[in-house]
């Protein structure tokens, strides 16, 4: 994945910071809360959601077993309709080929259409050392790059950000890249949007080359897809002579007629809207229409290790819409960045743990920013088991174990840092499997309850400091019982 | 019908009271309940911090100590949801390690037989009024395993709106998690803190003297954080609350 997060230190610490900025947690709550509500309206609407969420799922799970097949029949449509198809098994190769094809064109910018795949293999900053550019035109993503920023949201990318803040880097910066913001310009949404507006339309009409990633591909027809909101998609995909599509091999759909599934669940589940505003789809080149030269370049980077673990797999049925991101309490509150990926929120805390592995702080530590509390499987709309992925990962941490890793099988030593955990659940895991155990330890924990501190010293100080311990009773439950026989002797 | 309490190894430990709460109740509706001294813990601290094969021993000893019983009582809805939704996850997992049926078989007896309190009262005995009275003003928080693995639903309002003297005040956001998550507020404490906090202002606007759950670990997480803020709240588990009566009732 991307260089940019390397090195970044585990989940606990970069939520630290932004669970303490007041102005981040007030952004978030308020978008995050805001376009919770809608969707659960958009989603009621609906007779038959249980319905369409199987379907998504079956779907999904059918083309994973059978990628390879998929892969192939989408492979020679591609090419039917004049297109041509490179395969990457690496971010490395998928930038390379990328920044190849670019060259080959004479050209040295590019216009971009929002996508996490581009931003996963980090591609804009490879373009940059190879002395192209790369410019977003996605409102949020332009946001993100005049700010010098990081995405924090898979659908809002500056879902960080509010008016002002936007304000301020839209006069501070686009000046820098091209057609510089109205003077006075104020945080109005409509001033702000028409701002951006100016200055994209200018990189839409000089850009030779456009890159995309894509929402969906269609196996039988060698269609792809991009559901968009604002259309600034759609202009990079129609205007320049060479289009370039980034796509993971997950984002294959048999048929066309599969994508009426996701053409209901993905707006309402996203952008609460019941049909986004702009669906734009593509198949290989046309004359006199559109892009003369066609690439897709089918991106592995880490899927095919994760589609070879049975309980992790489901994680690639994800179409990236982002509600298990709006409603979790921990994104709420740690902010996007904390996760250490372009993907963050509970698909991220599972996806990058597996496209990356667990060597890193970081991707180790994912796996454990969440409470278990299963709101992001309730609103799936491809009924990912995020909880089960997380406990299944966390074992990974833990235990170790076999997981495929570039195509072998490797066994995985347990990560670092879990020794005196470890030793602690097999020692509960001791006195549990023995009630006279148990037994002695609460009453030891009865008879000393007046020399307890109030305060814990190593890892439960994070507790304490915070909220006030429990009182050990004077007697545990188990006593009581045989005390009163059940109660049945009368005392209470 | 034979009945088991299972208390779990929290409340058996740190809260006694509801579990003499769940015998006064369950006596009381006329259920001969009886307490297995040898069970100890479902095993769900290990299973959900990565521990898998440590929880399976603790699972099979729950099936050894409670398999004979028609029904397991639990006044725990994230215990309950161990049993009904993790062991025969378990199970599956190790046949797929080719560890064979045995720990499916081992398990599948207790999972169909283990009820929350709530639901064993709704849907098992079939009360909703259980003759309790209890005049204070409650305000529910839906514990998420209860809500969402279990899908307890209106069950417990429905026994709480049918407590005599209670007033059941509406909190808001309440299908949001209270940040606890069992190692969760160990691992990740300053988001589990900043939660709780969340939790308690929400419970404090409601102006309920009581914050009432299913769960005494989700409790002990919102009650610690009570007294930190100093709501003047209080924490009380429903099972309390039910069992509470005129003659003889909760303080
Ligand atoms: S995991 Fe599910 S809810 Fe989350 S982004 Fe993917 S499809 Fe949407």
């Amino acid at each position: 994945m991307s260089g940019t997060f390397v090195g970044m230190p585990a989940f606990p610490e970069a939520a630290r910071e932004a669970v303490h900025d007041a102005t981040l947690r007030g952004n978030l709550r308020h978008a995050t809360h805001t376009i919770r509500a809608k969707r659960a309206k958009a989603v009621a609407e609906v007779s038959d959601w249980a319905t369409l969420r199987e379907a998504g799922k079956r779907i999904k799970d059918h083309t994973l077993r059978r990628l390879d097949r998929y892969l192939e029949q989408l492979e020679e449509s591609v090419t039917a309709a004049g297109g041509t198809v490179h395969w990457a098994a690496d971010a490395d190769e998928a930038n390379r080929i990328v920044a190849d094809l670019v060259k080959a064109t004479g050209e040295s910018e590019v216009v971009k259409v929002k996508s996490m795949a581009t931003q996963e293999i980090g591609l804009n900053e490879a373009l940059e050392a190879e002395g192209i550019r790369a410019y977003e035109t996605d409102l949020a993503e332009l946001i993100v790059q005049l700010g010098r920023d990081r995405p924090s949201h898979i659908l809002v990318p500056a879902i960080h950000r509010n008016r002002g803040e936007i304000r301020d880097i839209f006069r501070r910066e686009m000046g820098e890249w091209g057609r510089p913001a109205p003077d006075r310009l104020t945080d109005t949404p409509a001033e702000l949007t028409e701002a951006a507006r100016l200055h994209l339309r200018e990189k839409f009409l000089r850009a030779k080359v456009g890159i995309s990633g894509a929402n969906f591909m269609v196996a039988e027809t060698g269609t792809l897809v991009v559901v968009e909101s604002e259309g600034n998609g759609r202009m990079c995909l129609t205007l320049p002579e060479t289009l370039i599509s980034v796509v993971g091999i997950e984002k294959i759909v048999p048929t066309w007629r599969d994508l009426e599934v996701f053409l209901q669940t993905l707006p309402r589940s996203s952008t609460a809207e019941r049909m986004n505003p702009y669906t734009s789809m593509w198949t290989g080149t046309t004359d006199g229409d559109g892009p003369r030269a066609f690439h897709l370049v089918l991106l592995d980077n880490g899927r095919t290790d994760t589609l070879a673990d049975e309980v992790g797999r489901q994680a690639l049925r994800c179409i990236r819409c982002s509600a298990c991101l709006n409603v979790c309490p921990v994104y709420e509150r740690a902010g996007g960045h904390a996760y250490g990926s372009v993907y963050p929120g509970p698909i991220g805390a599972i996806l990058s743990p597996q496209l990356r592995g667990t060597g890193s702080e970081i991707d180790a530590s994912l796996p454990y920013a969440s409470s278990l509390c299963g709101a992001c499987y309730e609103v799936c709309p491809v009924a990912i088991d995020i909880p089960e992925v997380l406990v299944h990962l966390r074992e990974r941490v833990v235990e170790g174990g076999q997981v495929t890793s570039r195509g072998d099988k490797v066994v995985l030593k347990p990560a670092k840092g879990h020794a005196a955990e470890r030793a602690a659940m097999r020692a509960a895991r001791w006195a549990f499997s023995r009630p006279a155990a148990l037994r002695t330890g609460q009453r030891l924990a009865s008879r000393t309850r007046r020399l307890h501190p109030r305060t814990l010293p190593g890892p439960g100080r994070a507790w304490s400091g915070t909220r006030d311990l429990p009182q050990v009773p004077a007697e545990p439950f188990r006593d009581w019982w045989l005390r009163t026989n059940g109660g049945k002797d009368g005392a209470k | 019908m034979r009945v088991a309490l299972f208390l779990t190894c929290v409340n058996d430990t740190l809260y006694p009271d509801t579990g003499r709460a769940v015998v006064k109740l369950l006596t009381r509706l006329g259920v001969d309940v009886d307490f297995p001294m040898a069970q100890t813990c479902c095993g769900q601290a290990h299973y959900n911090t990565g521990y898998r094969h440590e929880a399976e021993p603790l699972a099979r000893h729950f099936s050894d100590v409670f398999g004979e019983y028609d029904a397991i009582v639990t006044p725990s809805g994230s215990c309950g949801a161990m049993v009904r939704e993790l062991y025969p996850r378990m199970g599956e997992r190790a046949r797929a390690e080719g560890r064979g049926d045995s720990l499916a078989a081992t398990l599948a007896p207790v999972v169909p037989r283990t009820y929350e309190l709530t639901e064993f009262l709704v849907d098992v005995l079939e009360v909703t009024d259980v003759g309790a009275y209890y005049p204070h003003r409650v305000t529910y928080h839906p514990t998420c395993h209860g809500l969402r693995s279990l899908g307890l639903g209106e069950r417990p309002l429905r026994l709480l709106r049918a407590v005599e003297g209670l007033e059941l005040a509406e909190l808001p956001g309440a299908e949001e998690c209270c940040g606890f998550g069992g190692t969760f507020a160990l691992k990740n404490p300053d988001v589990s803190a900043a939660m709780g906090a969340d939790k308690v202002r929400n419970a404090a606007s409601t102006g309920a003297e009581v914050l009432c759950a299913a769960d005494n670990s989700c409790l002990m997480h919102i009650g610690g954080t009570m007294a930190r803020l100093r709501t003047g709240m209080r924490p009380v588990h429903i099972a309390e609350i039910l069992a509470s009566t005129k003659e003889d009732p909760a303080v």
